[in-house]
């Protein structure tokens, strides 16, 4: 902070310093663009200085790490105590091939797994169902019982390892499946650490996997939210994920924006249904994404930890430190590898991984280099795994906390886009709320401008992307790419056919029956999704009986 | 000369639409009439809009690996409506070694990442199966 004298004099200085060097190095040697911008296309000046950042007080705004507003990260020493997780989103296949790759991750020093799941699972329906044709062990590991999720987790103790599962609108389903597996471990649900997705609004928003229309979704996850206050109280009931909206095009500040929005809707919802604040938010998490320009990233980061943090403070007045601070996992970029020399795909995530990690990330996945083509090999996974094992051992960036404070232009970007977050914020709470705003189209409209101006960026070669639209070299196709027998959709029907062969159909019948009445009525579905589940009613199953009670989501339609 | 009608749509149950979104949007601007399935369509549902609605090209977006069951079974259905007429491309994450299948199954062209929406655009005016 500067007071006017001291300001008046560092704005001589700049005068004299653009007349007398400057313009001379102008005249001489014009700048190769008239605008310089981010990768999120706002401006970029040619020099930060002191005079940027006069309106950032220290104390108040950056202020110190582990306290309000936790610009810095929410941990005290962040790094220097623990280094983040690295964890690697991985499943396909069958759940004893995804059982293979988890075991040769954790043997490579992975940290945490993370569960990629198909999409007949993500979308509630057995790998038997007609429309998970082609579709079974695609994109993840296909789970229609507990007998899937057991083999899932055979070898893995479940009071060791913290498990995240990308899972959304059957998520209960999925964490019920994940506590009967501990059960018969001897792992009691109160020891249990990971994180299930469950944030429902960015599936209507940008990814896809939604079943129930709105206000059942949201009940569910209040649901989970209390269930898991009382019986599973280390797990993150939610990871409120900007992640997909940045994939599906969004700049930063709309990353931020539609994100923290998402979240002020979980928080009203739970405040509605009667929780306090102080009891569920400790257990909110994000997901955000890590793309191309690097200190944009940075900035990002700290600017969604402030806002948060002051949104929890200030709006849902939350008295406990826990509930105001904002703890992410990232994910780097998978819109920005190309398939295109796709080895120069591991110089981005490099790149992007150290944006997470200077942005104080609390844990990350690495894509590998060939996921423009396919799923990753093992290979391609190890190097992806490397590259956060080299940023935490060998280049130092862990070192001191939040590294990049107090650089003139983080500190302005950080401003700048804490801003125009709030102003999307102020935006949707005008519309009535992001379900609101969802239902309207709003927000899916504002990121597909913002992608449909990206793509045109990169035809009109404003946006250079290397061996895309510069640097080209004739290739030849790829070889080795992984590959997902076909065979694992008959394999799965074979398997749902043995569990209902030899399963107590009465019993599961009778669960049904209860989880339907819960799920007419007011009462917390947690407890009676464990109980079908453990009877080992199928996926399908449970989210059949709530499709016929809530019926489905219609997607708006909008170009 | 009328414009070209094009159905964009998603097959499947991939929720991935930036792509088809972003390419919809292109045709649109190049002149021609576009209609956006939106998510989750059964080929059954893709082929009943396509004949509905009488388009021209049918634009198949998918990047979930399920191209090898759904992209040919457009391409069957759209044969047995008496649509084999209608121009088929497809796009999405598409292992180079599937193209050959994929197009012998009645897909005129596969777009993989990175192809800019001006050539595909060019593809579309110089490929049409119909007289337009």
């Amino acid at each position: 902070m500067y007071n006017e004298e001291e300001f008046s004099r560092l704005k001589r200085s700049r005068e004299n310093w653009e007349e007398t060097v400057l313009n001379k190095s102008l005249n001489k040697a014009p700048e190769s663009k008239t605008e310089f911008k981010t990768g999120s296309g706002t401006t970029v000046n040619r020099l930060y200085t002191p005079e940027d950042t006069t309106d950032v007080d220290y104390e108040t705004e950056i202020g110190y790490p582990g306290q309000y507003p936790f610009t810095r990260g929410y941990q005290p020493t962040m790094y220097r105590g623990k280094t983040w997780t690295m964890r690697m989103y991985a499943g396909f296949a069958t759940a004893e091939e995804s059982n293979e790759r988890y075991k040769y991750l954790v043997s490579q020093g992975s940290t945490g797994l993370s569960v990629a799941f198909d999409l007949p699972t993500q979308i509630g329906y057995d790998s038997d169902h007609a429309l998970a044709q082609g579709e079974v062990g695609k994109v993840g590991v296909a789970i229609d019982s507990l007998k899937d999720m057991e083999i899932l987790f055979d070898g893995i103790p479940l009071d060791k390892v913290s498990t995240s599962m990308t899972i959304n609108a059957p998520a209960s389903v999925l964490l019920a499946m994940y506590i009967a597996v501990a059960e018969k471990q001897g792992v009691s649900a109160d020891k249990l650490r990971g994180t299930i997705q469950n944030d429902i609004l960015k599936e209507y928003i940008a990814r896809g996997t939604y079943i129930f229309p709105t206000d059942p979704s949201m009940r569910l996850i209040t649901n989970i939210f209390e269930y898991c206050s009382k019986e599973v109280p280390k797990w993150n009931t939610i990871s409120i994920s900007g992640y997909h909206i940045r994939e599906a095009g969004s700049t930063a500040a709309q990353e931020v924006g539609f994100t923290l929005a998402d979240g002020i809707s979980y928080v009203e919802a739970a405040i509605n249904a009667g929780l306090d604040v102080d009891t569920f938010a400790p257990r909110l998490s994000f997901f955000f994404n890590a793309h191309n320009d690097l200190l944009e990233e940075v900035a990002k980061y700290r600017a969604a930890r402030r806002l948060w943090a002051k949104i929890m403070k200030n709006r849902f007045k939350a008295k406990n430190e826990k509930s105001m601070m904002l703890k992410f996992h990232t994910q780097t970029a998978g819109s920005t590898l190309t398939a295109q020399q796709p080895d120069n795909n591991i110089i981005r995530v490099a790149m992007q991984a150290l944006a997470a990690v200077l942005g104080g990330t609390q844990s990350l996945h690495t894509n590998s280099r060939d996921e423009a083509l396919a799923l990753p090999t093992t290979d391609s996974v190890t190097i992806a795994l490397r590259t956060q094992q080299i940023l935490a051992n060998e280049t130092g960036v862990t070192n001191t906390v939040d590294p990049l404070a107090g650089s003139y232009y983080i500190e302005a970007k950080t401003k700048e886009i804490e801003e125009k977050a709030m102003e999307y914020i102020n935006k949707i709470d005008e519309l009535g709320g992001a379900a609101r705003a969802i239902d309207l189209g709003y927000i899916q409209k504002e990121i597909s401008d913002s992608a449909y101006k990206y793509q045109m960026e990169i035809e009109s070669k404003d946006r250079i992307v290397v061996g895309v639209n510069k640097y080209q070299v004739e290739e030849e196709a790829p070889k080795g790419l992984l590959r997902v027998d076909p065979i694992v959709g008959e394999m799965q029907k074979k398997k749902i056919e043995d569990v209902k062969a030899v399963r107590n159909s009465e019993a599961v019948k009778e669960k049904l029956e209860a989880l339907r009445t819960a799920c007419k009525g007011t009462e917390n579905v947690m407890p009676f999704i464990l109980s079908a589940v453990k009877e080992y009613a199928t996926l399908g199953e449970i989210c059949g009986v709530m499709r016929e009670v809530f019926g489905e989501y219609e997607q708006a339609v909008l170009l | 000369m009328r414009p070209i009608r094009v159905l964009v749509a998603k097959p499947g149950l991939d929720g991935h639409d930036r792509g088809a979104k972003v390419i919809a949007r292109a045709l649109r601007d190049a002149g021609m009439e576009v209609i956006y399935t939106g998510l989750r369509q059964t080929p059954e549902q893709i082929v009943a809009a396509a004949v509905q609605e009488d388009v021209d090209v049918v634009g198949l977006s998918i990047l979930s690996g399920a191209h090898n069951y759904l992209f040919p079974r457009v391409a069957e259905l759209m044969k047995e409506q008496g649509a084999g007429d209608v121009l088929i491309i497809g796009g999405g994450v598409i292992p180079d070694e599937d193209i050959p299948g994929l197009k012998e199954a009645g897909v005129s062209e596969i777009f993989t990442p990175g192809t800019t929406t001006t050539e595909m655009i060019e593809f579309i005016k110089g490929n049409l199966k119909r007289d337009i």
